[in-house]
């Protein structure tokens, strides 16, 4: 039977008075707000879930005349697209949750990275940019506000990358530590939140934490964006409570017919038919950036494994030997296990590589790409096969 | 401000200071973590992976080379998941490798190998992945094969921290990241120095020196000719290093005897046209300062840069041009020795030029492009026709069968072989100026310099920018324009240091008379021809050596080297004579910065 | 001054001569001249003092910063999972009937390119392209010939 799932409206509500929210927090003093933010749970909505509350913290307490807060909008998890919706619809939020940051941290200059796919939104979000640089003027707080392009590089997602990126070198992730928090932008103390973050922090600042945390479970608290798409009966973006099964999503998504669903995008992991019901799509399950991708019984998971490997090959920065030689050999150990050069049982050499991939790369990407081959490989081994 | 932290390794406690990585942590417990990306001299990468560690309580493993300790953590560097990454991390990098080990030239020295051979990847366990091998030939001095490539950076970060120039780049990403050129141009056409310092850090064959063993063999064993061969300072303080010798261990008699044995028909010694060099570099600056201070000549260029190293030269005519004019216009010792061995030395011994064959023995890969400049022909012929690096030297004697180390010394030929201190110190950075201030200071004042048996220790040392001053007082007559001058002299090694120089120089931030400049870190002893290994011990190592070969030489001053003084008197007449400018002075010219 | 070094020291006027300044330099020399060329390449170099290897190991890093010639229009079409479900190759093979060429390739009046992208972030309404900085989604092979058609009048 069908449950309703608990759909949310916060996040493109159309009304928000940021400047007297901003107000309010300016009352309520920075160490106060920072403790709201801890309160509520919030963790950081790119998919790697830090607590925002403590990233803050964090910047805030470190000595720096330079502080920098920076939105990552290099939105390119495959699947992914809600911060593309969220720019379109409701930017004037994220670009004062950024203000909000800066205040809170001592920030005097921020930055949106966004990615060059998106440069279409430019004009908007600079009009966004100028409102608020200059109603936040009138409250006595000095912050300008720039606007950043990628350049056709989905590693430039992870924040070191990112930060790399944005000081015009190639964008290959660093070493953590040092962690963004103390050594970020040109070595200074840094803030690197997702755009749904910086809106999320908004939406405390409005409701407050005790609001908040009513929404989704105690491990996944608050709304989640889900980005939508494949075999579905609707398709969009969808603003959702955390914590729900795979089974509650497919029935309300799927087109009766799903085989499986990419939770988190190529660095996700692929859910089988069986797993819909046991598995919770929040921090106590399968901790996402909001990309749902649905599979039905048409679809070669194979082809599907293939699409995302040669993904990776390509978007691997290249420098850490597991991610760029690793890639490059799932790719190729799939094509010729299919091809029948190699025997099935390579898939297992193939797994146990995966694992290493996991272990000893560098980067989450590196990390993650096992994900998605080991869940595909374990759950769909006969398709990979023959 | 050290704090100290507890941690444990393999269940052992250690307390260490607080910033150490867990690499250096574990060497202090003599436990050996195999490393690629990593080099003592370099930037920490964190690349390679092959270090990673497991810290318990840490969800993946970790780089033990970029990750600093904490308080209480639990280091484990030997689990069934270390040793299978580990084995996985080597089996990939020798799918992309060219593994044609036995026809390359660093097998037996190169870390990949030594690693495939520990963990035993005798079998193929996933798909080839290799390019074909398409060395780039283009250089005289560096040959570069991406094929051999396993993407460490140290090259690149050679060429950025310690050179300043970025001559080399990581290009593309992902599958087809490679350590290249701009526009992958062959490194002939690039701003390359020649320097070789990537050579020395290059884990693998992908960058090696060009080698002409085969045609310095080809003279040898031609009867019409006669082979010349000149040694220079800093080869035989590191000789050894390939002879299972500790670095340091002075070899230069053994160096000769072997030599010899090898067939070679004269040994001589690039120290002997040092001690030239000063005679004419310092007579050089004296005129110098005599045009500025007493002609009022304006147009004199000071400070007076040396121009010894030739990566120095080809770095300031690629990056400062403007300064062209204050480099000494004098010949490098090499390039020196060259132009009088089929002159000066061919007249004497009375041998025709056409047949002789002029071979250096340098640490230097450089070198073996300035031996090829159009300019290095004053003698009429190619002054110099091969240059050898320490280690192609090596190799040849390897060649012959002969122990270096059961050789009884012997001693270089005459004319040309008798040198002194002064000259020998030229191989380790701040040398050349010690050498000049020794003579210099002499023929103005007519006394010794004012330091303890003639060590002049403020210009010694490994620090990337020394300065010095010396005032000049109670002068000969005929110099007493130097009277009460304050003597200002600068030293740099290492081509990133010399570029922070030049351009405070640049911006009238400091002032000096004279500038000594190495493109090689610590000097030619730590030059791009040296045996590898590199670090800064071995370079201590081997610059305590030098200094050791210059306090047990009879003459330590370059005016008193006897057979310097009878040049003088039978061939050249005098410091910057017409004759020595023809042979042992040059010019230099502007190249592409960008 | 040549038409690439005017251009070029005015962005640096505008952009700053520090590394930071680099990526937004090569962005815009790649909006105006549709590539970046050797020359170009090294007039960045020279106007922010950095190597010219420097300039090219962080321009090939990216893959909107082409250092191959590349037409006005640069014709991204995304190959990534959702795209592919949703026929993709059906509009390759649109684009390569009308234009005769293959992904990879410039007309030879240098008015098109067409590559392949990665996810470009509009799987619900795939298969997608950009041409330029322009986002076309829900493509079919009748609604490609028709937006090519008003490229091909500009």
């Amino acid at each position: 039977m069908a449950t309703q799932l608990k759909r949310t409206e916060l996040i493109f509500k159309e009304y928000m008075d940021c400047n007297a929210l901003m107000k309010n927090v300016m009352k309520m003093g920075r160490d106060a707000f920072i403790q709201e933010l801890l309160d509520s749970g919030l963790k950081g909505r790119g998919g790697a879930g830090f607590p925002t509350g403590l990233k803050w913290k964090i910047v805030k307490e470190t000595n720096s005349d330079v502080k920098y807060v920076v939105c990552n909008a290099d939105e390119g998890e495959p699947g992914t697209f809600k911060d593309r919706e969220i720019l379109t619809k409701a930017s004037d939020k994220v670009v004062w949750g950024m203000a909000l940051a800066a205040y809170i941290v001592g920030a005097k200059e921020g930055f949106i990275y966004l990615r060059g796919e998106y440069k279409f939104l430019g004009t908007k979000l600079r009009i966004a940019i100028d409102r608020m640089e200059n109603s936040i003027r009138a409250l006595g707080i000095n912050f300008k506000l720039e606007l950043v392009f990628g350049a056709g590089a989905y590693i430039c997602g992870e924040e070191t990358s990112l930060l790399q990126s944005m000081a015009g070198h190639r964008g290959e992730p660093t070493n953590k530590p040092p962690f963004p928090v103390n050594w970020g932008y040109l070595g200074k103390p840094t803030v690197v939140n997702n755009v749904e973050t910086f809106v999320n922090t908004m939406i405390i600042a409005e409701i407050g934490s005790a609001e908040y945390k009513k929404l989704g479970t105690k491990a996944s608290q608050g709304s989640k964006l889900f980005s939508v798409s494949g075999d579905c009966c609707k398709e969009g973006v969808f603003e959702l409570e955390m914590g729900m099964t795979v089974q509650e999503f497919v029935e309300e998504f799927g087109d009766g017919d799903t085989k499986a669903v990419q939770v988190g995008g190529a660095s996700g992991f692929c859910v089988p038919r069986k797993e819909f019901a046991n598995t919770i799509i929040g921090y106590e399950g399968i901790p996402t950036g909001g990309s749902m991708k649905v599979f039905n019984s048409s679809r070669s998971m194979y082809n599907i494994l293939e699409n995302y490997l040669v993904f990776f090959e390509e978007e691997s920065c290249g420098q850490c030997t597991p991610c760029r030689v690793g890639t490059q050999q799932l790719l190729r150990g799939v094509r010729a296990v299919k091809r029948k050069e190699k025997p099935k049982s390579y898939l297992d050499e193939l797994l146990k590589l995966a694992n290493t991939m996991k272990y000893a790369s560098k980067c989450g990407l590196g990390r993650s790409v096992g994900n998605a081959f080991k869940s595909i490989i374990e759950n769909f081994r006969e398709e990979i096969v023959y | 401000m050290n704090n100290t932290v507890n941690i444990t390794i393999n269940g052992t406690p250690l307390q260490v200071a607080e910033g150490t990585t867990i690499l250096n942590a574990a060497k202090m417990l003599n436990v050996h973590i195999p490393t690629l990306c990593h080099h003592d001299d370099l930037c920490v990468a964190g690349n390679c992976r092959i270090c990673v560690v497991e810290v318990k309580g840490d969800k993946t493993l970790v780089a033990s080379c970029a990750t600093p300790v904490k308080e209480k953590m639990e280091i484990l560097t030997n689990t069934q998941q270390i040793r299978q990454a580990r084995k996985h991390i080597l089996e990939l990098l020798l799918t992309e490798h060219n593994i044609n080990c036995i026809k390359c030239s660093k097998s037996n020295s190169c870390e990949l190998q030594t690693l495939a051979l520990e963990y035993r990847t005798d079998e193929e366990l996933f798909l080839s992945l290799r390019r074909e091998s398409n060395p780039d030939m283009s250089s005289y001095a560096i040959q570069k094969d991406s094929s051999k490539c396993i993407r460490c950076t140290r090259c690149v970060r050679t060429c950025a921290e310690i050179q300043g120039v970025n001559a080399l780049t990581m290009s593309y990403k992902g599958m087809h990241t490679i350590m290249t050129t701009f526009l992958d141009k062959p490194m002939s056409e690039v701003v390359c120095t020649n320097c070789g310092q990537c050579i020395n850090r290059c884990p693998t064959g992908a960058l090696i020196e060009r080698n002409y063993i085969e045609e310095v063999w080809d003279a040898i064993y031609d009867p019409s000719k006669h082979v010349v061969v000149q040694t220079a300072p800093a080869v035989r303080v590191a000789l050894g290093e390939r002879f299972a010798l500790r670095p340091g261990h002075r070899v230069t008699g053994k160096m000769v005897a072997a030599l010899r044995s090898m067939g070679f028909d004269s040994i001589l010694d690039t120290d002997w046209s040092a001690d030239l060099t000063i005679m004419e570099e310092g007579t050089e600056l004296l005129s110098r300062l005599k045009k500025a201070l007493v002609d009022g000549d304006a147009s004199t260029a000071l400070p007076m840069f040396t121009s010894c190293s030739p990566g120095w030269i080809k770095f300031i005519e690629h990056i400062y041009p403007d300064f062209l004019p204050n480099l000494s216009t004098c010949k490098s010792p090499q390039q020196m020795f060259g132009a009088l061995a089929k002159t000066y030395y061919a007249e004497k011994k009375g041998i025709d030029p056409k047949n002789m064959i002029s071979v250096s023995i340098m640490p230097c890969t450089a070198k073996k492009y300035e031996a090829n400049r159009p300019e290095m022909r004053d003698s009429g012929f190619q002054d110099v026709d091969y240059v050898l690096t320490t280690r192609e030297l090596a190799s040849m004697i390897q060649q012959t069968g002969v122990n270096v180390n059961t050789l009884k010394a012997e001693n270089y030929d005459s004319i040309m072989g008798a040198s002194t201190g002064a000259a020998v110190i030229f191989g380790a950075t701040g040398g050349v100026m010690e050498a000049a201030i020794r003579t210099a200071y002499e023929i103005v004042t007519g006394r010794e310099v004012p330091f303890e048996k003639l060590n002049i220790i403020p210009v010694r040392g490994f620090e990337g920018i020394k300065e010095a001053s010396l005032r000049l007082e109670k002068v000969k007559p005929e110099w007493d324009f130097l009277e009460g001058v304050e003597l200002k002299v600068a030293i740099a090694h290492g081509l990133a240091n010399a570029r922070n120089l030049v351009q405070a120089i640049k911006d009238k931030k400091v002032e000096y008379h004279f500038v000594e400049i190495m493109a090689c870190p610590g000097g030619c002893l730590g030059g791009g021809g040296q045996p590898i290994p590199t670090n800064v011990e071995i370079r201590t190592a081997r610059m305590e050596a030098i200094y050791k070969e210059d306090e047990k030489m009879p003459i330590r001053k370059s005016h008193e080297n006897p057979e310097i003084k009878a040049i003088y008197e039978e061939f050249l007449e005098e410091p910057n004579s017409h004759k020595s400018h023809k042979l042992l002075h040059t010019y230099y010219t502007e190249r592409n910065r960008y | 001054m040549s038409n690439s070094e005017e251009f070029i020291n005015q962005l640096a006027n505008k952009y700053g001569r520090k590394r930071e300044s680099l990526m937004p330099i090569l962005q815009e020399v790649v909006e105006q001249f549709y590539y970046l060329s050797d020359e170009n390449m090294v007039n960045i170099a020279k106007e922010l003092d950095i190597s010219t290897a420097d300039v090219y190991g962080t321009a090939t890093f990216y893959s909107f910063l082409a250092t191959e010639r590349q037409g006005k229009y640069s014709i991204r079409v995304c190959q990534t999972i959702i795209c592919d479900m949703k026929h993709k190759d059906d509009i390759i093979e649109a684009i390569t009937e009308m234009l005769a060429i293959k992904p990879g390739e410039t007309t030879p009046d240098g008015k098109f390119s067409l590559n392949f992208t990665n996810c470009l972030g509009w799987c619900h309404k795939g298969p997608a392209m950009l041409i330029n900085d322009e986002y076309y989604t829900e493509l079919t092979p009748e609604k490609v010939k028709d937006i090519l058609l008003s490229y091909m009048k500009k």
